[in-house]
């Protein structure tokens, strides 16, 4: 079902859904930006139409709503083990088809990877409904299309943002909230189908421990400075370590919780006994390109990253990825279809 | 739903000091491991960290811990009767079963001997299921040795070939000196169908006794290992433990040479 809405009638619908769903979606905050006097674009949550910002992309991804950058497992009285309570109340997230397909890639870690399932994902994961954001342009640095992420069905709804709201309802459970608040239109989202940057994907089967040894990483032990802002404004970035706190110096209660975790940081493999490794930047930016676009395939069958380019957006010594990427297929040859 | 994080809490029965800083302790316990597994051993508050099951029997198992950091510095203030949760078992395990009827080398360093330990033991008790077993095991030196009451029961099996060296002697040590790899060059170990090499403990260490091995005519195919990483989690969540598609949590710590000499970090 398709509707077209006036922007009035598609407020009063968030208004509606807001008490059944918390609603996250981009949100602008003015002068937190990289720079003096810049904003920030991330998640947060909206209650309103006005509040989403769709005309520049998300610095921080929607990942933090399923896998928040630090998450209490265990509270700890009187050394019990005791899970946090869980919230009840369902999730609607605004977000593009490279993020939703991003999500893929956290499911198949938290939910997939191993026997286990990651049952603080899993129940955080059963609650969201994605509302997606039609995005026929893109922006800088996004390569989704070569990736194979700019197309997704995977959507409760999909939203043409404009001076009316175009709409198309997948989800049976929405269509009383959007009933009789706008006509019938046809309207299927449009997805982009090509982007300002493209990469040629490297053929997975022709990397071997030379690609690893490679001159072409020494260039990134001299530019990358291991900040990790590339792995936290990753939608497919999942590592994280484990924590406890005590809240008190006596010890009596505290916490264990997970925070998220970069494979660019300092500490990320040090263990016992001052031992590390990947003490080379360079190294480490092997390590994550090749998790990006070539172990991660070979587990699971498609690429990690989807091409979103937070990373290069983000990266203050201006590396670039999808050049990385470029560089990888010139070594060994491009992927066969 | 089931919380794979939640651990169970059990009691410690005995702890023994190995050295200043290793300490065996032995909780009693329903968890039935595979030689080689490791468990997720946490107190609340302090913290959790990936240990090896060192031995294991009816109702107990036993973990050696050195003392290097926050969890572990809180262990070794424990006492038989306190208590500790654990979570587990995690890891592959070596597989036991493919050694049955063959001879058995195994080089360990340090530490490296928790993670075997249980194996040695087993040939230790069904001698007969073996043809032999060649121990070769490093420290720093004397006052690192870890398990010496157990290494003098296990010198005098007659199956049972041990070459106990530490790095650097002292005054009241009459026994061997010198790295691990030296004296398995000089041992008459070559090619052989029927033998299977385990090799455990520092990076460093591995990587040079396997060369060892290889020099003398053993199969990669015949070599296994087993690797130690950072660890968050013990089931394939956190990423740490990530080398290139392979888990050391999921798919290891126990990997054959053919697979361990591709893993790069
Ligand atoms: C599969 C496996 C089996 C192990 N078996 C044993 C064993 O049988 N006996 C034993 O004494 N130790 C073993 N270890 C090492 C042990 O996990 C670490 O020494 C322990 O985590 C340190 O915890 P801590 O809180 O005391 O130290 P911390 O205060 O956390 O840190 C002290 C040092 O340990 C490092 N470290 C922290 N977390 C880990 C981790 N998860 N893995 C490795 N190093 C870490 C830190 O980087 C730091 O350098 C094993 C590790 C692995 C991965
Ligand atoms: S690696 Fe970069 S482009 Fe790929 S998903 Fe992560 S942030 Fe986006
Ligand atoms: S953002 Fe750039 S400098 Fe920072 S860790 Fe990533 S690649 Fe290195
Ligand atoms: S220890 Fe967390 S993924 Fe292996």
């Amino acid at each position: 079902m398709s509707l077209k809405l006036s922007r009035e009638a598609f407020d009063d619908v968030l208004k509606d859904l807001g008490k059944e769903y918390k609603i996250y979606a981009p949100i602008r905050i003015k002068g937190e930006g990289r720079f003096s006097d810049t904003d920030v674009v991330r998640y947060g949550e909206v209650s309103g139409l006005d509040e989403i910002e769709i005309h520049e992309k998300a610095h921080f991804s929607p990942k933090e709503i399923l896998f928040p950058i630090t998450q209490t497992l265990f509270y700890f009285t009187e050394g019990e083990y005791q899970e946090p309570k869980y919230d009840e109340k369902k999730i609607i997230v605004f977000l593009r088809p490279c993020d939703i397909n991003g999500v893929t890639r956290l499911d198949q870690v938290f939910l997939e990877n191993g026997e286990d399932k990651d049952i603080y994902y899993e129940r955080l994961r059963e609650k969201v409904k994605f509302f997606m954001i039609e995005c026929i342009e893109g922006f800088d640095n996004c390569f989704c299309v070569s990736m194979d992420a700019n197309k997704t069905e995977k959507y409760a709804a999909a939203i043409r943002f404009g001076d009316d709201m175009l709409v198309e309802i997948k989800d049976e459970a929405l269509i009383n909230a959007f009933q009789e608040k706008g006509e019938f239109v046809n309207f299927e989202p449009t997805f982009i189908q090509e982007n300002l940057v493209n990469v040629k994907l490297p053929d997975i089967e022709q990397i071997t421990t030379e690609t690893f040894e490679d001159d072409m990483w020494k260039e990134y032990a001299q530019r990358c400075i291991a900040c990790g802002r590339c792995n936290f404004v990753c939608m497919t970035c999942s590592c994280w370590t484990m924590q406890d706190i005590a809240y008190d110096e006596n010890n009596s209660s505290g916490e264990r919780r997970r925070a998220w975790a970069g494979c660019h940081v300092d500490g990320f493999t040090d263990m016992a006994g001052g031992h590390g490794f990947r003490k080379n930047y360079g190294d480490r930016m092997r390590f994550k390109t090749m998790h990006k676009i070539n172990d991660f395939k070979k587990r699971n069958g498609y690429h990690m990253c989807v091409g979103c380019g937070r990373c290069d957006d983000v990266c203050p010594e201006y590396i670039s990825f999808s050049s990385c990427i470029n560089k990888v297929t010139k070594l060994v040859g491009e992927e066969r279809k | 739903m089931k919380n794979p994080y939640l651990p169970n809490k059990y009691m410690i029965l005995d702890v023994q000091h190995q050295t200043d800083i290793d300490y065996t302790f032995r909780v009693a316990c329903d968890i039935a491991p595979k030689n080689g597994q490791f468990v997720e051993l946490s107190i609340p508050k302090i913290g959790e960290a990936p240990i090896s099951i060192s031995d294991f029997g009816d109702g107990y198992i036993d973990m050696t811990i050195r003392r290097v950091g926050k969890v572990t510095d809180y262990l070794h203030n424990l006492r038989p009767g306190d208590h500790m949760y654990l979570r587990g078992p995690y890891g592959n395990g070596f597989p036991l079963d493919h050694y049955k009827g063959k001879r058995l080398v195994i080089a360990a360093g340090g530490t490296g001997l928790a993670p075997v330990k249980s194996i040695i033991n087993y040939f230790h008790q069904h001698s007969q299921e073996i043809q032999g077993l060649d121990l070769f095991i490093g420290f720093k030196s004397p006052k690192d040795i870890l398990f010496m009451d157990e290494i003098e029961n296990w010198m005098k099996n007659e199956r049972f070939n041990v070459v106990l060296t530490v790095d650097k002697g002292d005054e009241c040590w009459t026994g061997n000196v010198g790295l691990i790899t030296q004296y398995i060059s000089q041992e008459s170990i070559g090619k052989d169908e029927n033998l299977e090499v385990i090799i455990v403990g520092p990076p460093m260490m591995m990587k040079f006794t396997a060369l060892e091995f290889l020099k003398k005519e053993i199969l990669e195919n015949q070599i296994w290992v087993s690797f130690e990483r950072k660890m968050s989690c013990g089931i394939g969540k956190c990423g740490h433990c990530k080398i290139d598609e392979t888990y050391v949590c999921l798919e290891g710590p126990v990997f054959n040479y053919t697979k361990a000499k591709k893993l790069i970090d």
